[in-house]
């Protein structure tokens, strides 16, 4: 089954553009670990997933760009292109002249409605051109004008196109500080549009792999590129070929699928959140040695602790002792130290996967109590390394990961509005005070959900 | 998007002058393959003058000529003539200027109401044409000065033209203010009237002083001059400077000042132009940089005035930049942001420069300033690849403050203390559709500015508390 990327804004079509990029190069590379067959059966996997080779001389990205100014997406294709290895369609660009002006009522009621017909006219020729559609998967960021706007009124229109399909939306949450002065507008707005719409909110927050490009991957100075790598290489460990069952004899078929299945039980709990490890250089690669034992245990560390990264993990964390009540928190400024699990979903790749053991992860402390065990959490092992790591090990969580995060955008953005700053700028593309509104009552109901876990 | 500057009177025709000569250097520089491109598009139609005269535009392919997306306007014929006859004479043509022979007499309403009058229609006609070339125009720049009759007068009508005919497309004013020693005694006059028409009809305005104007100016000559640099500095890269551009011999005394004038609206839309990670359209500037319509008076600085020939650059250099923007020493208006009140702050970022150089500066600097309550994290940043010419990097700071409050204050001080005694107020009621009222309501519209200004200001530095947020019933 293939997966339909949406590419939306900016943001969204700098990091899809890595993320083919990734992709193409863990599929290219000689560093599988694993049989010539083996690695052929991934290939193909792979393809069918992600590109198209309707006989062009490089496969093709199964994507449709969208953005309503010309630069970015003008040198995404081209710096595809060059790479010689894979490129996108000659037609699956859409773009305007004017931008969004970081406006999220430009991008959703403006030129949503405007260019409806030929954004989803790329998307259906894109989806013909599969097989079996496995789903969509639009990147986005949620801080300015078209990727959060805009991708907000597409996902809406995915939804209504095509109400079976899988919709999982990538968004991006910006650095706290200073990328746009409205972006905790636009993002509330955004994730209020997007629970709507979506199936599950794959989250990635810029502070947080700044940190990892910082002090694991020891970048000086750090780029926007250098984020959307290590963006993409932690989205590629996860959705790449990949063996659903212990012991599988093909790769699973429908990932989109598996992952809301597992994840998303409950259409109140959407936001997930993703952690990978180990990540360094490159060139340290060669001379680190992991263990399987040792890297779920620090796996499950974070996700305890709700650590963002390797480093610095909070060790004192444990989780509850058996039986006894949590008191739940009912102001969410109190400090929740334990994190609590709906469900997670951890991804292992590489040398002697099925000695990993994962019981520690099945541990029912770690969840809340609407699932089995055996049910809230599973596994998926592919002995075929991923991007020249001997051992990966990812985690898309359903857990509090993202609750104090949330709850920062919602407070700064409650605050501004408060004052009624920018609320003009809205309102001329038809925004109102009701909107916001009832966007912030929708989040502070996705809130209290996760808080009372 | 395309970008139409309009220049209006003597001042606003002479840094119009000194723009599009900057602009075709600054292209030339970036565009090595004379390839007609989205980038040179923003400023210039690219058109086949062989079939005589205006031809057809040409989008795509070589250079053949290129055309300024602009208008000149002046009620007298002196500087535009002289923009005609000089370098810069194959970039315009005749349908792009309106003049007249007599001036507006340092009078608003002469400019305003008599050319305004007299003129508007040719005007519409003239801007519905250039802008009928323009795949998709996104803003408007008008350039003028606020003291005297025609840039004052006839630039604010034009700036009501714009609204009316283009609703959708974004006003940006660069106004130069008088000093106070300005040799115009009317300019107080000129000035309040013409605020008004800011205050309602523009999106945004970037007040320039020339006095500011000239310190910068007087800065570089004497760290030129002084030998203390050790280096030699790279001529074409001062922001003062003409070199590389059409213009090879710096006539004028003005032209030194008006170039600083160019290089900020040249970096104003670098971003728009030229591609980078983190691109920032004009439509962004608006949106992030005014909380409220009538507050979109934006101090600006530049950094670096120039730059030396040395090749290694510290990085420490580069956070230097970021100190100078903030530094009273780079600004265009007189004022004093880091003692007042910030509402919002834009940093757009040219040249090999980082997300992690933004950061590391951004949280370096803000513990010094204060920001309004409401946005605390005020900051909108842009990163453009390509950096002005004769620089690595460079820095165009925007900053939404309180601090223009003094500037206004002044104002309306000269402005009363004529108004009082009437003085001159004949000159401007004799024309026609001008009265009395246009004084009173001018005067009200800048009060009220400045009261606005000061109900901000009164925040600073209180307590903080947050709003209660909304509670949900579990």
């Amino acid at each position: 089954m293939s997966i339909v990327t949406v590419q939306l804004g900016q943001c969204g079509n700098q990091i899809g553009h890595e993320v083919f990029n990734a992709i193409c190069s863990d599929v290219r590379g000689t560093h599988g670990l694993c049989s010539k067959k083996e690695n052929e059966s991934y290939h193909d996997a792979c393809k069918e997933r992600f590109f198209c080779e309707e006989g062009a001389e490089v496969p093709v990205a199964r994507a449709v760009l969208v953005d309503m100014e010309p630069k970015v997406i003008s040198q995404t294709l081209s710096m595809a292109a060059r790479s010689g290895y894979w490129k996108y369609g000659d037609g699956s660009h859409f773009c305007q002249k004017q931008g969004s002006g970081n406006n999220w009522a430009n991008g959703y009621s403006v030129h949503g409605p405007r260019h409806k017909e030929a954004i989803m006219n790329l998307v259906q020729k894109e989806v013909e051109k599969c097989d079996r559609l496995g789903g969509f998967f639009t990147i986005m960021s949620m801080a300015g004008g078209t990727g959060s706007g805009l991708g907000a009124f597409v996902t809406q229109c995915l939804r209504d196109a095509f109400p079976t399909s899988f919709l999982l939306n990538h968004v991006i949450w910006p650095y706290g500080t200073g990328e746009v002065i409205v972006q905790n507008y636009n993002s509330v707005l955004t994730l209020s549009h997007l629970y709507q719409s979506s199936d599950a909110l794959l989250v990635h927050e810029n502070d947080v792999i700044h940190k990892i490009c910082a002090q694991l991957m020891h970048i000086k100075q750090i780029s926007f590129r250098d984020v959307n790598q290590v963006l993409a290489h932690q989205l590629g460990s996860v959705f790449q070929p990949a063996y659903r069952a212990a012991g599988g004899s093909h790769y699973s078929r429908n990932p989109l699928g598996d992952l809301m299945e597992k994840l998303v039980p409950h259409p109140e709990f959407k936001m997930l959140g993703l952690r990978n490890i180990p990540q360094m250089p490159e060139n340290s690669l060669a001379y680190s040695t992991f263990s399987w034992p040792g890297l779920i245990k620090h796996l499950r560390q974070m996700l305890i602790a709700n650590a963002k990264m390797e480093e610095g993990i909070d060790w004192q964390v444990r989780p509850p002792p058996r039986g006894s009540s949590i008191p739940s928190s009912h102001s969410t400024n109190k400090p929740l130290h334990f994190n609590t699990s709906i469900a997670n979903l951890v991804v292992l790749r590489g040398k002697d996967v099925h000695s990993a053991d994962l019981g520690s992860f099945q541990d029912p402390s770690l969840y809340t109590s609407w699932l089995n065990p055996q049910d809230a959490f599973n596994v998926w092992k592919t002995p075929r390394a991923f991007n020249k790591y001997e051992k990966s090990a990812s985690l898309v969580s359903n857990s509090q990961f993202l609750l104090k995060p949330l709850d920062n955008v919602v407070g700064k953005a409650w605050n501004m509005f408060a004052s009624k700053a920018y609320i003009h700028q809205y309102t001329k593309f038809g925004i109102e005070e009701e909107d916001f509104l009832d966007s912030f009552t929708a989040l502070e109901q996705v809130l209290s959900s996760y808080t009372s876990l | 998007p395309v970008s139409l500057p309009s220049a209006v009177g003597q001042c606003g025709n002479q840094v119009g002058c000194r723009f599009w000569d900057l602009a075709l250097r600054e292209h030339a520089a970036v565009n090595k393959k004379g390839i007609y491109d989205e980038a040179l598009s923003s400023f210039f139609r690219n058109v086949d003058t062989r079939s005589g005269g205006d031809g057809p535009d040409i989008y795509k392919g070589k250079i053949r000529s290129l055309k300024a997306r602009a208008l000149l306007i002046d009620m007298e014929e002196g500087v535009v003539n002289e923009i005609l006859q000089g370098p810069l004479r194959d970039v315009f043509d005749s349908t792009q200027l309106i003049t007249d022979v007599s001036g507006s007499g340092n009078n608003w309403a002469v400019g305003h109401k008599l050319y305004g009058s007299q003129y508007g229609e040719n005007i519409v006609e003239k801007l519905r044409k250039t802008a009928e070339h323009c795949d998709c125009l996104q803003s408007f720049f008008i350039i003028h000065s606020m003291g005297g009759g025609t840039g004052s007068g006839l630039g604010t009508f034009v700036l009501n033209l714009l609204e009316d005919e283009f609703p959708e497309v974004y006003r940006f004013v660069t106004a130069v203010y008088p000093s106070g020693e300005d040799d115009v005694i009317t300019s107080p006059y000129n000035s309040v009237l013409a605020m008004k028409e800011l205050n309602e009809h523009a999106d945004c305005v970037l007040p320039i002083e020339n006095e500011s104007l000239f310190d910068i100016v007087n800065k570089i000559h004497q760290m030129v001059n002084s030998g203390k640099l050790g280096s030699t500095v790279k001529q074409n890269s001062l922001v003062t400077s003409s070199a590389g551009s059409a213009k090879t011999v710096q006539e004028k005394p003005f032209d030194a000042m008006n170039n600083i004038v160019a290089n900020l609206l040249l970096n104003l839309t670098s971003s728009a132009r030229f591609e980078g990670s983190l691109n920032m359209d004009l439509n962004e500037i608006s949106m992030n940089l005014v909380p409220f319509p009538r507050l979109h008076y934006l101090v600006s600085s530049l950094t670096p005035l120039y730059t030396l020939a040395d090749v290694n650059v510290p990085s420490r250099r580069l956070d230097q930049m970021f100190s100078d923007a903030f530094s009273r020493d780079h600004q265009l208006i007189r004022a004093d942001p880091k003692h007042s009140l910030y509402l919002a702050c834009a940093l757009l970022v040219r040249g090999n420069v980082q997300v992690s150089d933004l950061r590391r500066n951004i949280e370096r600097l803000k513990p010094s300033l204060h920001f309004v309550s409401w946005n605390q994290e005020g900051w909108k940043t842009g990163l453009c690849s390509i950096p002005p010419v004769g620089h690595s990097h460079s820095l165009l700071a925007l900053a939404n403050n309180t601090c223009v409050k003094p500037t206004f204050v002044e104002l309306r001080d000269r402005f009363m203390k004529l108004y009082k005694k009437k003085a001159h107020l004949h000159h401007y009621l004799h024309v026609d559709g001008m009265e009395q009222s246009c004084f009173s309501e001018a005067i009200a519209s800048l009060s009220d500015l400045i009261e606005e200004y000061n109900e901000l200001d009164a925040t600073k530095g209180g307590p903080r508390t947050d709003p209660s947020r909304l509670k949900i019933a579990v």
